[in-house]
């Protein structure tokens, strides 16, 4: 029980009032996290790898349209529904860090969670895709680079919680609120991406989860997402 | 032990049509060795066309088959047309068709057998060949569509190292332990009647299929104990088989429905995916009943028209239980007003790709019910073969449509997308019809497509009686 109490929930909040669409956060991801170029043509087909995307919606009729946007990732649902169809255990949850994980070396790629993922924010590798020169030199040693044939998504910057975490157990104090960071909450401009632990109600990402503009996406299908989005398109401060 | 039953006798010839009872082939018997002759005669007739279409058969198999697979190996699924959201495309498709095809040989032998419908007695065997073969197809595609399909015995529950079982948990576990339930129970129950053919055949041939019978025909001498507890064996297969099946197709809808996809969660999908699978097999039946007919030696003395008029009632049946289920799996998703799902309907019938839910209305429902109600038609075994030609196109448009036409356009609306097959997929998928056609083409020269004694047994059991001025045919109860 202690040890539950312990072990932090960590959760995002998205504030879509500030997030001007830049991309930040999807260059940075891919950076971070080793992904794949797939090229243009794949791309436009739907095989893009990006693990955080910009969704653009238009609204209203032409010319009185207005863009709104929401960057989508793995939402690491509390109920997630990617994990019970998997055969082999690839998509799990981890006690530890309260997280949804994808275990590369175990996945056969059946692309089951895929298809059963309500955000679809799963991206399978469908070829070796080649990392171009010099791109090569840019990858993370702490990020595992996927094969052919295996799903992949968005960790919450697992290699960045473990590293926190660690760095924390070894100086034997707790972790600080905003020392471990996301790569896209790190890359953001307007900050509009507060990661850290739900569990303490005093961190920054706990408060601004309680805002009034909070909703969180696809909520009635019981999946339990983690991520919190701050409603935005002038509701700011309703 | 005969006892006459004067309850099940049929009227002929009193009503409308006048027809000589000599069409059936139960009041048509010959001397069971003239029966074994020419089956055996069937078995080892072969023509220089036969030689010309099973060395085709074998040529593409290779190309579309095994050359397309081991490209796909090689290069990654990529090769095929998936994309997110529509992760699964026309391999799981053709995987849910085969499944389906294969509810022939345990609908036909098994639930006409507890039934005791007579005339299922001269194609049991063609219908539990088409299961075994179905099946051999389908059990491809979840291997073909693995991305590392290398690995695929990690969906096996065996004993390793870290003591990592498969989950149990998903559908894909319990899809791949009903199918290889079914694929043995059924080779099973193809065999157990095949035991006294086997038998016929051993006794009369010489040379390596003299040898080669004698072994699989496990000794049977025809003794009265071997027939009682062969009949005593086949009785309980073929009640223990009927849940299987049952189960079989059930779970592969379990697949679609257990998840939260917009239009695949829904209760209705196991007995609808049953009755769709049962449809697609008793046709498939019909066709190949067609093939054998028309390429097979002897074969119209067997498989008459009588055959296709009773397979034709079942069709009708079934397409009308289909409709039924289609119809209310429609109205309750339309009525129960979620968004998403009256967007996926209506993208069904008014998309891009809405041709492909035609067809299957078409071919499903327009068809058989303006043909199969003429008795004619049912009886042309021409015609029967065009009809059930389309059903099964019809119910692979059900399967299209279900997967991922659905998957297409699900909650989030900037994954939405257009799935389209690719050329290494089209490929596989024929490769699997040619593997399907060349073991059955195969298999009707090295085993007695006509189940001889239950032929045999079935015209002995029926009489020809007079009951005051009318002549009526008795169907003794044999067991």
């Amino acid at each position: 029980m202690a040890e539950e109490e312990r072990s932090a929930k960590w959760g995002m909040v998205i504030d879509l009032d500030l997030c001007t669409g830049c991309n930040a956060c999807v260059t940075a991801c891919s950076m971070e996290n080793n992904i794949k170029w797939v090229g243009e043509e794949d791309a436009g087909y739907g095989r893009g790898m990006h693990w955080i995307r910009m969704e653009r919606f238009w609204t209203g009729e032409y010319p009185e349209v207005k863009p709104t946007r929401r960057p989508m990732l793995c939402q690491h649902c509390g109920n997630a529904p990617c994990e019970p169809v998997c055969p082999v255990f690839a998509s799990v949850h981890s006690e530890e860090e309260q997280l949804n994980l994808q275990v590369y070396n175990r996945c056969i790629g059946t692309r089951y969670c895929g298809n059963n993922c309500p955000y679809f924010v799963r991206v399978f590798n469908f070829f070796d895709y080649e990392i171009p020169e010099p791109m090569n030199y840019y990858l993370n040693p702490d990020v595992s680079v996927r094969r052919r044939g295996v799903m992949e998504k968005c960790t919450f910057c697992v290699h960045r919680i473990q590293r926190g975490q660690q760095r924390a157990n070894i100086e034997n104090r707790e972790v600080a609120d905003g020392e471990i960071i996301t790569a896209c909450a790190q890359a953001c401009p307007t900050d509009a991406i507060i990661f850290g632990n739900m569990r303490d109600p005093e961190s920054a990402v706990s408060k601004a989860a309680r805002s009034q503009r909070g909703f969180r996406e696809l909520d009635y299908l019981g999946t339990e997402p983690r991520i919190i989005y701050l409603k935005g398109e002038g509701t700011y401060g309703s | 032990m005969a006892v006459d039953q004067p309850f099940e006798t049929v009227k002929l010839g009193a009503a409308e049509h006048e027809e000589d009872p000599r069409e059936h082939l139960m009041l048509d018997p010959r001397p069971r060795e003239e029966m074994n002759r020419m089956v055996l005669d069937a078995m080892t007739h072969t023509t220089r066309n036969f030689w010309i279409w099973v060395g085709v058969l074998t040529v593409l198999l290779i190309v579309s088959l095994f050359v397309a697979w081991g490209n796909l190996i090689a290069t990654g699924m990529g090769l095929a047309g998936t994309r997110r959201p529509a992760m699964w495309g026309i391999f799981i498709v053709t995987f849910v068709f085969w499944i389906g095809i294969s509810h022939a040989g345990t609908f036909v032998s098994a639930i006409l057998r507890v039934f005791k419908a007579e005339f299922r007695r001269p194609f049991t065997r063609a219908a539990e060949l088409m299961t075994t073969f179905g099946l051999a197809a389908g059990a491809l595609y979840p291997l073909i569509h693995l991305g590392r399909v290398w690995v695929f015995y990690w969906m096996i529950p065996y004993p390793n190292a870290r003591w990592l079982w498969p989950n149990f948990h998903s559908p894909l576990v319990w899809d791949f332990l009903a199918i290889t339930t079914y694929l043995l129970s059924s080779t099973i129950y193809l065999f157990l009647p095949l035991l006294p053919d086997l038998a016929m055949a051993r006794d009369r041939t010489t040379g390596f299929r003299h040898m080669a019978y004698k072994v699989l025909s496990l000794g049977w001498r025809g003794t009265e104990a071997e027939w009682l507890r062969l009949r005593k064996a086949i009785g309980l297969f073929a009640f223990a088989i009927i849940p299987v099946m049952f189960s079989v197709h059930t779970i592969v809808s379990w697949d679609f429905a257990v998840t939260q996809t917009a239009g695949w969660h829904s209760t209705i999908f196991g007995p609808y995916f049953i009755v769709g699978a049962i449809l697609s097999g008793v046709s498939a039946v019909a066709t190949i009943l067609f093939i054998l007919r028309t390429t097979l030696l002897n074969m119209k003395y067997f498989i008459r028209p009588e055959h296709f008029d009773g397979l034709g009632k079942l069709i009708l049946v079934f397409s009308m239980s289909w409709a039924y289920f289609f119809f209310n799996e429609y109205i309750l998703h339309w009525y129960g007003g979620e968004k998403v799902i009256k967007d996926i309907l209506t993208l069904h019938a008014t998309g891009d790709s809405a041709w492909v839910w035609y067809v299957m209305l078409i071919c499903n429902v327009a068809i058989p019910w303006l043909t199969l109600w003429n008795r004619n038609i049912r009886r042309s075994p021409v015609a029967m073969f065009v009809i059930t030609l389309l059903v099964n196109v019809g119910m692979f448009a059900e399967r299209y449509t279900i997967i991922p036409l659905t998957l297409g356009h699900q909650r989030n609306p900037f994954s939405w997308g257009e799935y389209a097959p690719r050329l290494t997929e089209i490929s596989i998928v024929f490769g699997t019809f040619c593997l399907f056609l060349l073991l059955y083409t195969v298999m009707t020269r090295l085993i007695p497509m006509i189940p001889v004694w239950e032929v045999v047994e079935g015209q002995m059991a029926h009489k020809r009686t007079k009951v005051g001025k009318t002549e009526v045919t008795s169907v003794t109860e044999l067991d």
